[in-house]
């Protein structure tokens, strides 16, 4: 058994003297417990900012696009922006609870459950904006390819916005599966701890009878690698369907082949940037530090360092190539991007994604969760801009200059960007007082080999030591007996 | 409906006396229905099934039922014909030709009516020199349905019939006997109406006419009356010029009338290696200076130099530059000889006489004096006499036709105050604008659509106005009013039929006349000849430039100008023509002080772009002689004169003008002595003004866009050097890229059927913008108000982007693009791009949908609304569009237009679509769009599809010149020609094959129907 164990220069993923029984109490308390005052200051604030922009998409939906500050040059901007943001966050989830499961990161148990939840709320800010950015969207079901008796018209499946209502459908819906499998005997873990009559009743359904039996985990297990294997492409998938909106088109700035990968670095990039930023608050809140430890935030520093560096090269790429084409109309985009009336947008896009990240090559600044949270928002935000930059610069100036025009948002638009994040906090409070944030049923499958406490006790006794308390002498095992 | 077919119900009724026929007429139910035993048979009733629970709920069923079938549906009232007209077959058009004569716009038009209701203005065809029908002719429909006009006549402000008018008109008649009393009228060019007014002065000998041009002519009628004894304007053929020489003078506006951008675009497409030369001195940029092959900025009182200069003096005095353009000018007219001609807006005799000396001395074939322009009329002096005897008190009686002297004389203050106090007030009016708002009378008179008349534009040449429905209000025309006060039974119809039968036609019928609108005859007509009298007599040795030669003052000169949109300002109410772009500033919703970028940096005026990209101006007092104009809000104008400002007219007016069109400042009020020339001083105020300009970058950066090239390359150089075909590299060899190996679909079979193409010759566009409007017109086009504008949301289908060179020339543009080499030059130099050039050259662009045949939007579009026709359209369905706006984001040419909003029926967007009188203008053929769904041009497939119906049901083949589009038929200049380039004879197809054929952003492959021609500039300096 001895190779199951961690090698014990390697830092311990739980730490804290954790027992298995004090796992379940800690993942279980947020759920049980009663929420505190903070808990409700933020979610009132999350549900006001959410009904402003409730207020803001009716208004739009009932008036008109032209309540935004689009123009007949600009016919993209927030909303655009938003959805690409979003989903893009969207995709460290998959990335984390997917291709780290293959690839047999055991370090992801801390924080797959949070950010598949982080990826499913996201997803759902997402496609919120092709519906509302739509002149009239009672009529999106129209890009479903269902049969009808419109004369039986059909969709185009040229069109990249159609790969895109594919792409995040079957994101959302795989994204869902997977994690309510995790989810399954966390639930049922609650359920069995429930006191009330209801909870008891809600975590069974939740837990959709969960019975604890070795075919259940053996089933569990089959799935789990399943839906892995399912949602890998995706990952790489999404967004590069999502860059094919730009990237098939003939505007300068957005018809660039180098868009796929770019896309996807980048949606990873912000992804783990926002998984930090709601981890490092909610290991605090909900006193998880032991299962979110400064090792998990330093290793999703590195990777977000890594995905800068590849978004920053993607960016000079982008110049180079339009140098390199000879094609004037490229040129100017570029030129006219760095360098034009949304110079800042650039400069901030730059700055936020390529330059801060580059921080992160210093440990004691990738160790710092100061530092990391600070970051994380730095590229939250230069990943919006990023986003911004693609669709407003390169439509605002593109081939005839007698249609060159500026666009400036309306509160309108504003309001319906700050009512998606409102969205996303009411959902993620909501989760993280309701649902198991860790998935402990995973940790604990790890406390043996990689918990402080039993690597300690083989620091101490060697690999040969008995992980309970049959000679009743260590204190460390049995306090009792001290 | 009444039918006599008989229905038979049996065999029975076969046999007349069946009785079971007899039974069944009295008794519908043979058998008497069981009610009582199914009533009484107790036991079944207990046994059924029905319990009183699910009769209850039968009952209430039938009761919910029973209502909501009496609810009603909306209703739309309409009502149909008691008798149908013969000409009127619902969904066919009927056209009448008639003719516009406001007394600013005179022209020959066909009107294109649907079910009674006039909808469209077209050129009639048979008309060649019947003025020019204008954006704001074909605008003029809508006019008509204005709600803001008066709805009927006022005696004392208050309603009246016609006949209180009538005995209030002869109460104050008698009053006024043996005092003197102003008839103030348009110019009516009529020869009917010339001859009734003598009628009403003689029944009423204290009646004096004196017309007024509301926009003077009356220095080039002075002129043109001193040298030729008749008080009219001289023509013009510019068809047959080599050399034009214009000195101040827009003749592609509205100089002299207008209308001469006809014959001169003939000269300026160049044929057999040749066309004509234009030189163009001037203080405002305008639609002449923007189409010159060379065009000097030049304030008024050096205009006069050069003038002098040209007809024989110095060119001494000029600056060295100018005076080099005079001398090589001079050089290339005198070549011309007899093709050279020389045309002045100088508002002073002398110049004009100068240039009618000048043209008549070699003898120019393009002046026409024989047959001069009938249609202004007016004389500065009476005009300002009855002025100032009406604010001395002198004058006490002022009957006025068509002319709005309250608004539009210069003192208009004091004029008002003294005419509100005048005896007798009389306004003829179609709307009741400020001076009938004071009259003590307001006569309502119908619009042209609704009146009879007839005009003489050009000498020997007729026109008739017919009406094309009644009235749509209790209005009555100045003539019929005049027949009736004189005592006259007739009808001012009748009247006119008199006249032309007695002394026009001939032998010529009425009938057909009245069918073709025009008719030519050398008969000499009495026109109202207004006699020489007072102060007329100096003119004839006049040799000052009045305001002119007075520039000591430091001021700026300022010239007095009218938009292609406004014109002198009577069609101010209507949203088309305000919300139309100037093709110059491409600003709509405004008028403005143009200042040169120099003037305007020394007083500190600016132009900025706020963050939605929308432009502000700073404003400024204009002041003339003591009288300020406020806030006039400032254009830094490239090519604009140093030292001088422009200012258009037309524009202020509040009274019955609905308040989104009480745009701009009213400029008349420094109209001294009704001089385009004033000495001004300006001075800066605080504030920015909002413009709503729908070109916000004036560069064209040196793109390969408008392609343009001299004269000299044209005729000597191989194609490929100046209009070559953009190459692409496959297999590492250049192909060009209409070459199939450069695209990535096989294409379709095109050759079957028809394939339309729209040619734009840029060499033939002057930019005027007639097509804009007709487009809007025929298509529905939405007017959407200043602020969408100025959000850059207009909906023109059809946009003539105005483009002015950085450099001096386009040419020097893209050469210095081309030279650009390393971030530092880029940097600097597309920046220094992104500004015009102090005098830049200037061209015009009309740009459309391109119906490309890879069209960008058709593969984007997720619910396929936009896809591609059999015929080459790029159609668009706006009842499958959702509104991603994807389509436009991928239009490199951004010629589609979204629906923001809800635009017809909406009381945010208050313009004609939003009452029951404006919406009668649509065209039934054409949907109104609703919102949240693209729109775009769609080649005007309405016309094109009636077109080959139409050919269809004849059974023949459709001839060329016979399908067009709204602009391609709008379009004078012949620069818009449609038609279908599977057919090999015709004008498209041979245009497709020119060799100065290009397709906009070829490179881009998107393969469009719509093709341009290069731009062909005479640049040849001696």
């Amino acid at each position: 058994m001895a190779s199951h164990y961690e090698a014990p220069i390697r830092q311990p993923l739980v730490t804290g003297d954790k027992t298995y029984h004090d796992i379940t109490v800690d993942v279980a308390a947020p759920v049980e417990g009663k929420a505190n005052k903070a808990w409700w200051i933020v979610f009132t604030i999350a549900l006001l900012a959410f009904s402003w922009g409730i207020g803001c998409i009716i208004y739009t939906v009932s008036t008109g696009i032209g309540t935004w500050g689009l123009n007949k040059t600009v016919n993209w901007a927030w909303d655009i922006t938003n959805f690409v943001w979003w989903v893009g966050i969207g995709h460290a989830g998959t990335l984390i609870s997917a291709v780290l499961l293959l690839f047999r990161q055991k370090w992801r148990m801390g924080i797959n459950r949070s950010a598949e939840a982080m990826t499913i709320f996201s997803v759902i800010q997402a496609g919120l904006f092709p519906i509302i950015h739509m002149g009239r969207p009672w009529l999106a079901y129209w890009v479903l390819p269902i049969p009808n008796q419109f004369g039986s018209l059909w969709v185009n499946f040229n069109s990249p916005l159609l790969w895109d209502v594919f792409a995040i459908s079957t994101y959302l819906s795989v994204s869902l599966v997977f994690w309510w499998t995790g989810l399954l005997p966390d639930f049922a873990m609650i359920r069995d701890r429930a006191i009330t009559p209801f909870n008891k009743k809600i975590y069974g359904i939740l837990a959709f009878g969960w019975s604890g039996r070795a075919k259940d985990w053996q089933r569990f297990e089959e799935v789990s690698l399943v839906l892995a294997g399912l949602a890998t492409p995706l990952v790489l998938s999404v967004h590069t369907i999502v860059s094919f909106d730009f990237a098939t088109s003939v505007i300068p700035g957005w018809h660039t082949t180098i868009f796929p990968p770019y896309f996807v670095a980048g949606a990873i990039f912000s992804g783990f940037a926002m998984v930090n930023t709601l981890l490092i608050i909610m290991r605090k809140v909900s006193n998880l530090e032991n299962y979110i430890t400064l090792q998990h935030i330093e290793l999703m520093n590195i990777v977000i360092m890594l995905t800068g560096s590849i978004v920053g090269v993607a960016y000079i790429t982008e110049l180079f190539v339009a140098w390199y084409s000879g094609v004037e109309y490229e040129q100017y985009a570029f030129l006219n991007r760095a360098t034009g009336p949304y110079w800042w947008a650039y400069w901030a896009m730059m700055s936020c994604n390529v330059f801060s990240p580059q921080f992160m090559w210093f440990k004691k600044l990738r160790t710092s969760i100061m530092f990391s949270f600070f970051i994380s928002i730095v590229v939250n935000i230069g990943m919006w801009f990023e986003r911004f930059v693609i669709i407003v610069t390169s439509l605002h100036r593109d081939y005839l200059p007698s249609s060159w025009s500026m666009f400036s948002p309306t509160f309108v638009e504003i309001g319906i960007f700050i009512g998606t994040i409102g969205f996303f906090f009411v959902l993620f409070l909501l989760y993280a007082r309701t649902f198991p944030v860790i998935a402990q049923a995973e940790v604990k499958s790890i406390l043996k080999g990689s918990g402080s406490k039993y690597k300690n006790l083989r620091a101490k006794y060697g690999d040969d030591v008995k992980h309970y308390d049959e000679l009743g002498t260590d204190s460390s095992i049995n306090p009792k007996n001290s | 409906m009444s039918s006599n077919k008989k229905y038979w119900k049996s065999v029975e009724e076969l046999n007349e006396n069946s009785s079971i026929v007899k039974t069944l007429q009295q008794n519908e139910f043979v058998k008497e229905i069981p009610t009582d035993e199914f009533l009484g048979d107790k036991e079944t009733l207990e046994a059924s099934s029905t319990t009183r629970r699910d009769f209850l709920k039968y009952v209430g069923f039938t009761t919910a039922a029973a209502s909501f079938a009496a609810c009603e549906g909306p209703v739309i009232k309409s009502i149909p014909y008691v008798i149908q007209p013969d000409e009127i077959v619902p969904g066919v058009a009927n056209y009448y030709a008639t003719t516009m004569a406001d007394g600013f716009d005179f022209a020959n038009v066909l009107v294109k009516t649907r079910e009674g209701r006039p909808i469209k203005i077209e050129r009639n065809k048979l008309s060649t020199s019947g003025g020019s029908v204008n954006a704001r002719v074909q605008a003029s429909v809508l006019s008509m349905y204005d709600s803001n006009r008066l709805q009927g006549p006022l005696v004392d402000k208050e309603s009246a019939s016609w006949e209180d008018l009538e005995i209030a008109f002869n109460k104050s008649m008698d009053a006024m006997a043996g005092k003197e009393v102003v008839l103030l009228t348009q110019t009516f060019a009529s020869p009917s109406t010339s001859k009734l007014i003598n009628e009403f002065k003689a029944k009423y000998t204290n009646v004096r006419h004196v017309i007024y041009d509301t926009v003077s002519s009356s220095e080039a009628l002075d002129a043109f009356q001193n040298k030729y004894n008749t008080r009219a304007l001289a023509d013009y053929d510019l068809s047959k010029a080599e050399v034009i020489v214009s000195v101040g003078a827009d003749f592609l506006g509205d100089w002299q009338g207008g209308g001469y951008e006809v014959a001169y675009s003939k000269s300026r497409i160049p044929k057999n290696g040749k066309m004509s030369r234009h030189i163009q001195f001037e203080a405002n940029m305008t639609l002449s200076g923007a189409n010159a092959d060379k065009r000097l900025p030049l304030k008024p009182s050096l205009q006069v130099e050069v003038l002098k200069a040209l007809t024989g003096g110095s060119v001494s005095g000029l600056p060295e530059y100018i005076a080099l353009a005079v001398a090589n000018a001079k050089v290339q007219l005198s070549k011309a000889g007899n093709k050279g001609v020389i045309l002045t807006g100088i508002p002073s005799v002398a110049a004009q006489t100068m240039a009618l000396d000048y043209n008549d001395s070699v003898a120019s074939v393009c002046m026409d004096t024989a047959h001069p322009r009938m249609i202004r009329k007016g004389n500065n002096g009476e005009v300002m006499k009855v002025m100032n005897d009406v604010i001395s008190g002198s004058l006490k009686g002022l009957i006025t036709v068509g002319v709005n002297p309250v608004y539009s004389f210069p003192n208009n203050q004091k004029f008002a105050e003294a005419y509100a106090k005048l005896d007798l007030s009389l306004a003829f009016s179609m709307r009741k604008d400020e001076t009938a708002a004071l009259a003590k009378m307001v006569a309502a008179t119908p619009h042209y659509l609704e009146s009879w008349g007839d005009t003489q534009i050009k000498k020997g040449t007729f026109a008739l106005t017919q009406p094309t429905i009644r009235p749509v209000f209790d209005t009555q025309q100045f003539e019929d009013c005049i027949l009736k006060w004189t005592g006259s039974s007739q009808k001012y119809y009748d009247y006119i039929k008199e006249t032309w039968s007695s002394s026009i036609l001939g032998g010529a019928t009425w009938n057909q006349t009245l069918h073709d609108g025009i008719f030519t005859s050398n008969v000499e007509v009495e026109m109202d000849e207004t006699p020489l009298n007072e102060g007329v007599g100096e003119i004839k040795n006049n040799t000052s430039h009045g305001a002119l030669a007075s520039n000591s003052q430091g001021g700026l000169e300022l010239t007095l100008y009218t938009t292609t949109a406004l014109g002198d300002g009577q069609q101010a109410n209507n949203p088309w023509l305000q919300e139309m772009p100037d093709p110059i500033t491409r600003a709509s919703w405004d008028n403005y002080l143009t200042v040169s970028a120099v003037d305007a940096s020394e007083m500190g005026l600016v132009n900025e772009n706020v963050a939605n990209g929308a432009l502000n101006g700073s404003y400024v007092n204009v002041t003339v002689d003591g009288v300020v104009v406020e806030n006039v809000p400032v254009i830094i104008q490239p090519g604009q004169a140093k030292g001088s400002v422009g200012l258009a007219l037309g524009y202020g007016k509040v009274e019955a003008i609905q308040e989104e069109m009480q745009t701009g400042v009213n400029a008349y009020a420094v109209y001294h002595n009704f001089s385009s020339v004033q000495n001004v001083t300006i001075e800066k105020t605080s504030g920015m003004h909002e413009f709503a300009c729908v070109q916000l970058h004036n560069t064209m950066m040196g793109r390969d866009i408008i392609r343009e090239t001299s004269l000299e390359i044209f005729n000597t150089k191989d194609v490929k050097e100046w209009n070559a075909m953009p190459m692409v590299s496959k297999d590492h060899k250049m192909i060009p890229v209409t070459d199939p190996g450069a695209d990535l679909w096989t294409s379709f079979d095109r050759s079957i059927g028809h394939h339309f193409n729209l040619s734009i010759d840029l060499n033939g566009c002057t930019g005027c913008g007639a097509c804009v409007i007709a487009c809007h017109a025929e298509n529905n086009v939405p007017v959407v108000g200043k602020q969408e504008i100025r959000l850059s949301r207009d909906m023109h289908w059809l946009r003539i982007d105005r483009y002015y060179s950085s450099e001096d020339s386009f040419v020097a543009d893209a050469e210095k693009k081309d030279n650009i080499s390393g971030l530092g030059s880029s940097l600097s130099d597309f920046a220094a791009m992104e500004n015009p050039a102090d005098n830049p050259q200037v061209a015009f662009q009309p740009v459309m949908c391109q119906h490309c045949n890879h069209a960008p939007c058709e593969t984007v579009c997720p619910v396929a609304a936009t896809s591609h026709g059999r015929q080459g359209q790029n159609h668009m369905a706006y009842n499958r569009c959702v509104g991603t706006r994807y389509c436009a984001n991928n239009c490199p040419y951004k010629v589609r237009r979204f629906n923001w909003f809800l635009y017809a029926e909406n009381d945010e967007f208050d313009f004609n679509m939003n009452n029951d009188l404006g919406r009668m203008v649509l065209n039934p053929d054409v949907v109104v769009r609703s919102r949240g769904v693209m729109e775009k041009c769609s080649m005007c497939i309405q016309l094109t599809q009636k077109t080959i119906l139409d050919a269809k049901r004849d059974g023949r083949a459709i001839k060329d010149g016979e399908l067009h589009t709204a602009c391609s038929a709008a379009c004078e200049s012949g620069a818009i020609v449609f038609g279908d380039v599977n057919d090999h004879e015709s004008e498209v197809a041979a245009l497709k094959e020119d060799k100065r054929m290009y397709h906009l952003l070829e490179a881009v492959g998107t393969k469009p129907n719509v093709i341009y021609q290069v731009q062909v500039r005479n640049t040849e300096e001696v």
